[in-house]
């Protein structure tokens, strides 16, 4: 008896199941349509966050310029906003100053160190140094700006005694020991990705490995390290803390490492620091600052991505 | 032998490539420990000057006006709260950022203009992204100096860098996989939640967890969205003000005085704490987890 009775009923649940299954399958390809719509949302908040940033400095640099003529930016060669003289001159040699440190120390250290990596360590010695180095990048900079301030300053004074206690010198040495672990890793896979049979054919020619590095390797990764050059100096452009601590905070017109120096960054952190008010000259300036800062980085980063595309051997 | 070089010759060439091979080998050595001896003498410098400003009081301390009675509690938490708001935000938004790119964006010019977006937003300073903060979340939205403000300026500033890792991770994710899922009837929703995320879950988070670490370090946008240097209370809500430990000892380093210098390397003995401490999870979760297909 009981088995019949769920004989009977069995038919009537597969329609229901049918039923349900159908539902559910029609809630399912909704959710199928709808989750990449939601996705494509999240990806186009990225494009948004560009549009803010470009849309922020825009409207507030116009504010500037509407005030301050567009010239006497550019050409004044003194920059005291606080006594009303926005030239932003010495702000930008003060950060090609540090820049041009930071790259004369990463430079040379950092290529010296990824073909050392790429074409002499062997696996075991890479394993150890290669994260090492790296950690190097991790260091927060506002760390990096206290090493600056109280021990390098006081080792160089000792050798250049005019030395300023606040000096581009300092804050670009430490700036370009911050970019070295940068140049270091995106140069050595550019060195990576040079086939081994270029190296191999170099060696049985009788070459030795520093004739390798030099004559073969370092040619045919050339856009690479080039490039990774490139974006070392727009994250020294772009650095922050390490000169607002270690550099000062005096816009001098100079290109003397011994003498205090305002970079961009630093006059944004000192321009919304505390009594600047909302709407007065110095809160726009620090804007058209701002895109002064962002327009650099952005030319040194695209090139970097042009070089690296367009320079870049196939093999 | 017109022309061509004596036995003598070739030989005391080959003596001298070999010699600048040597030497090279050496130089370049030389070069690439600097960057390790630079590494060494700051923690050891950090070390020896903050060791002995450290201790349970500086731990649990408020910031004050001396040196001797500075602490960084305030600092610690008010880190840990940004941190609360900095990884649902940026993980949710990164990770479907990724998941867009990687598995559904069709290969057109909009998809690679996003991808070239991100790529540059990545390289944008850190400044940059504080002035967003100030004009969009302090001013427009009129969050003001709060912990909301700064939280959410953090998360855009860690956004771009979460999509590249969580893309890293979910290309990882052999297509054997994927392909199975489709014959086994999932559709492409299915196979991401029950496929490809769990499989790119270890990559994503070591991922995650260096950008939070970075966010954790980071002083110059914090210092435009106004978090404060003093402050004797504890953050009450996302709207209130707040510091942050890199802001701490931020503000330690400017103070003159011989003895503010040791209470900031103190502070960046706990900063540097935290982050190894973050460094180590995410090493382990890579180590653990981090299965090689």
């Amino acid at each position: 008896m009981e088995s019949a009775g769920s004989l009977k009923k069995k038919p009537l649940d597969v329609q229901e199941k049918i039923r349900e299954n159908k539902e559910k399958q029609k809630m399912f390809r909704k959710l199928e349509k709808l989750v990449p719509v939601f996705l494509f949302l999240s990806a186009a908040f990225s494009v948004m966050t560009t549009l803010g940033i470009l849309f922020t400095l825009l409207k507030e640099a116009v504010g500037f310029f509407s005030v301050v003529p567009v010239k006497e930016f550019f050409f004044n060669t003194s920059w005291k906003p606080w006594s009303g003289s926005f030239g932003v001159l010495p702000l930008i040699t003060g950060t090609l100053l540090i820049t041009f440190i930071a790259i004369s120390v990463a430079l040379p250290l950092g290529i010296a160190a990824a073909i050392f990596l790429s074409e002499y360590a062997n696996s075991r010695v890479r394993k150890v140094i290669k994260p090492t180095l790296e950690v190097l990048a991790g260091i927060p900079t506002v760390v990096y700006g206290f090493f600056a301030l109280t021990f390098v300053t006081p080792i160089l004074e000792k050798f250049i005694p005019e030395l300023q206690i606040f000096n581009a010198l300092s804050a670009g040495i430490v700036v370009g020991i911050m970019i070295i672990p940068m140049v270091a890793s995106l140069s050595e896979d550019a060195m990576n990705a040079v086939p081994n049979s270029l190296r191999e054919g170099a060696l049985a020619m009788g070459s030795t490995k520093f004739e390798v590095a030099m004559k073969v390797v370092l040619p045919a990764a050339f856009s690479g390290v080039v490039a990774s050059v490139v974006l070392a100096i727009s994250r020294a452009i772009g650095e922050t803390m390490i000169v607002t601590i270690a550099a000062g905070q005096s816009p001098n017109f100079t290109f003397d490492p011994t003498m205090s120096i305002q970079t961009l960054t630093a006059f944004i952190v000192q321009g919304t620091s505390g009594d600047t008010t909302y709407g007065s000259t110095i809160y726009y300036s620090v804007y058209a600052v701002g895109i002064t800062l962002f327009v650099f980085t952005l030319a040194m980063n695209l090139l970097a991505q042009y070089i690296a595309r367009r320079f870049r051997e196939e093999y | 032998m017109n022309g061509f070089m004596s036995k003598e010759q070739w030989k005391k060439r080959l003596n001298r490539r070999i010699l600048v091979n040597r030497i090279f080998y050496i130089l370049f050595f030389a070069a690439t420990t600097i960057g390790l001896i630079f590494l060494a003498m700051l923690l050891y410098r950090v070390l020896t000057q903050g060791l002995g400003c450290l201790n349970m009081d500086f731990i649990k301390g408020f910031p004050a006006p001396y040196p001797d009675e500075a602490g960084i509690y305030a600092g610690i938490v008010g880190s840990i709260y940004l941190i609360a708001i900095v990884a649902p935000v940026s993980l949710v938004l990164g990770v479907s950022t990724a998941i867009y790119l990687e598995e559904y964006a069709p290969k057109n010019r909009i998809s690679r203009f996003i991808q070239s977006n991100i790529q540059n937003l990545a390289g944008v300073p850190s400044i940059v992204f504080g002035l967003l903060g100030l004009t969009f979340f302090v001013y427009m939205m009129g969050f003001g100096y709060s912990l909301l403000a700064g939280g959410l300026t953090m998360s855009l500033l860690v956004l771009p860098i979460i999509v590249v890792a969580a893309q890293e991770a979910i290309r990882s994710v052999p297509n054997e996989l994927k392909e199975a899922s489709y014959g086994m009837g999932a559709t492409k929703w299915q196979t991401i939640v029950r496929v490809v995320l769990p499989a790119s879950v270890p990559g994503i988070l070591t991922g995650s967890i260096l950008a939070l670490s970075r966010a954790i370090g980071e002083t110059a946008p914090l210092l435009i969205v106004g978090a404060a240097a003093a402050i004797y209370t504890l953050p009450d809500s996302v709207f209130g003000p707040y510091t942050a430990m890199p802001i701490q000892i931020y503000s330690w380093i400017s103070r003159p005085g011989e003895e503010w210098p040791l209470v900031a390397a103190a502070g960046i003995i706990v900063l540097l704490a935290v982050l190894l401490l973050m460094n180590a999870v995410a090493v382990i979760i890579r180590n653990k987890f981090q299965k090689r297909y």
